[in-house]
């Protein structure tokens, strides 16, 4: 298979896309600021949660489909589930970041401190270091096809043990937070929340197409590459 | 050829153990290592038994993690010399054989590792595992199980990287965190008596760990070696 033919989203589309995910994380960002009343124990903080947990979810999101590319890459061995599944764990390592420093500064007025060994919290910031070993790995692989078929492994290790990190630190502490459900929230707020988490996996599908689309242009770079020191002594 | 598994795995750990016994290469230089890392501990945390003692279960197993993770290492790179590996791969049979070879090869060196290490670390940090022995020794083992069936798997994926003495350490460590957290809990219970009876969780925990990765790991263990 030559990295020529892999498939290239539709750059209108995308495009397309791009605008209406701007729209509607705009509107999102709006009723989560201006809209609903700030929660009465906790005050203006609590907006956090309209973006914290649509970003805890997209990482979520995007480990299972680091997972599910990971093993169509090694059933099929098409280069494109390879560049798919890289694409969706730099967005999950974001979004992990992103959804852990939100925490932090939730829980600075709230809990009175940046760093908790919540259950959930110890769980994602260790599955962002098994995503960023899962992209160190690729960084230090010179050979495409081992470095999708390494990574395309350890995507699958991960997401298998991820869920066990998760119940062995709950065993290991056992006083934690209930998570938020819809049913310990009012309606309102489910409205937005829900409404966010949307304007969020809109993003996540407009970034995956941002971000595979240059996986391929970097794929075609290295095989550039790779053809032009062929025979030659480097 | 039913047997052929089974053989091809002890003549692998057979032989790793068979060049061991003779070079004694890394065996003692593990032993040293991980009475190294003891002391150094002494002198972080301070001469107070008290602490060193309540603190016993989580030192021992940083010690152990720590040296089994340089004995990994070089599980893999003692068969880069003339090609060993591709002779190992060309050899008829089961391909999953050198990883459970190697695997057994790793958990021998450590529960040996752990035979003399276990001794050293109760005079040093005053541990007291002898009351409830056979439990303790349990809980080492399926713990040292745990450890050497993910860090084969990842020494030998992690072989020809560049910066694999990196790397390994990277995937490793937080891909254990449940066998540490069950191996660490369940030996400080050991240890220190478990009034609320605790520990047949952390005991279930690193059962479970060691079954699903055995399986996940033997199951896709040929995808790693692929040329």
């Amino acid at each position: 298979m030559t990295i020529t033919d892999l498939p290239q989203p539709n750059p209108g589309r995308a495009r397309l896309l791009g605008t209406a995910t701007l729209l509607v994380v705009a509107a999102g960002s709006a009723a989560g600021l201006f809209l609903v009343p700030a929660d009465a124990l906790q005050g203006e903080v609590q907006r956090l949660l309209y973006v914290h947990v649509p970003a805890a979810w997209l990482a979520m999101l995007s480990f299972f489909v680091v997972f599910v590319m990971s093993v169509l890459y090694l059933i099929q061995r098409d280069p494109k589930w390879d560049l798919l599944a890289v694409s969706a764990a730099e967005i999950g390592i974001v979004f992990t970041a992103l959804a852990l420093v939100l925490g932090s500064l939730w829980g600075k007025p709230t809990w009175g401190v940046w760093w908790t060994w919540d259950p959930r919290l110890t769980t994602t910031a260790i599955m962002l270091m098994i995503y960023v070993g899962y992209l160190v790995v690729r960084s230090f692989a010179d050979d495409p096809e081992k470095r999708a078929r390494w990574s395309a492994i350890i995507g699958i290790i991960g997401f298998v043990d991820v869920p066990i990190v998760y119940l062995s630190v709950l065993w290991w502490r056992t006083l934690h937070q209930p998570p938020s459900s819809p049913r310990s929230m009012a309606g309102e707020f489910v409205y937005v929340l829900l409404l966010n988490v949307a304007a969020f996996t809109l993003l996540y599908v407009y970034l995956m197409l941002r971000r595979y689309r240059l996986a391929v242009a970097e794929r075609h770079v290295e095989e550039l590459r790779l053809t032009r020191d062929d025979g030659r002594i480097t | 050829m039913k047997s052929s598994l089974a053989l091809r795995t002890w003549a692998i750990l057979w032989k790793d153990l068979l060049i061991e016994l003779r070079t004694k290469q890394s065996f003692s230089a593990m032993v040293f290592f991980a009475a190294l890392v003891l002391f150094l501990f002494g002198f972080a945390i301070g001469p107070d038994t008290a602490t060193l003692s309540r603190l016993g279960g989580g030192l021992l197993w940083i010690a152990i993690a720590f040296t089994g993770m340089l004995s990994l290492g070089r599980t893999f790179q003692s068969e880069e010399v003339a090609g060993g590996l591709d002779g190992l791969r060309m050899y008829p049979g089961e391909i999953r054989a050198i990883y459970l070879g190697k695997l057994l090869a790793n958990f021998s060196m450590l529960v040996v590792l752990e035979v003399v290490l276990v001794p050293v670390a109760s005079v040093l940090l005053q541990l007291e595992p002898w009351g409830r022995f056979p439990l303790f020794v349990g809980i080492t083992l399926l713990g040292t199980f745990g450890f050497s069936v993910i860090g084969t798997f990842y020494a030998s994926l992690t072989q020809h990287l560049r910066a694999r003495e990196l790397m390994l350490p990277l995937l490793l460590f937080p891909a254990l965190v449940p066998v540490f957290l069950g191996a660490v809990n369940g030996t400080t219970l050991a240890l220190a008596g478990d009034p609320l009876d605790r520990i047949g969780g952390w005991i279930r925990l690193l059962i479970s760990f060691d079954i699903i990765f055995f399986v996940v790991c033997v199951w896709i263990y040929p995808l790693v070696l692929e040329e």
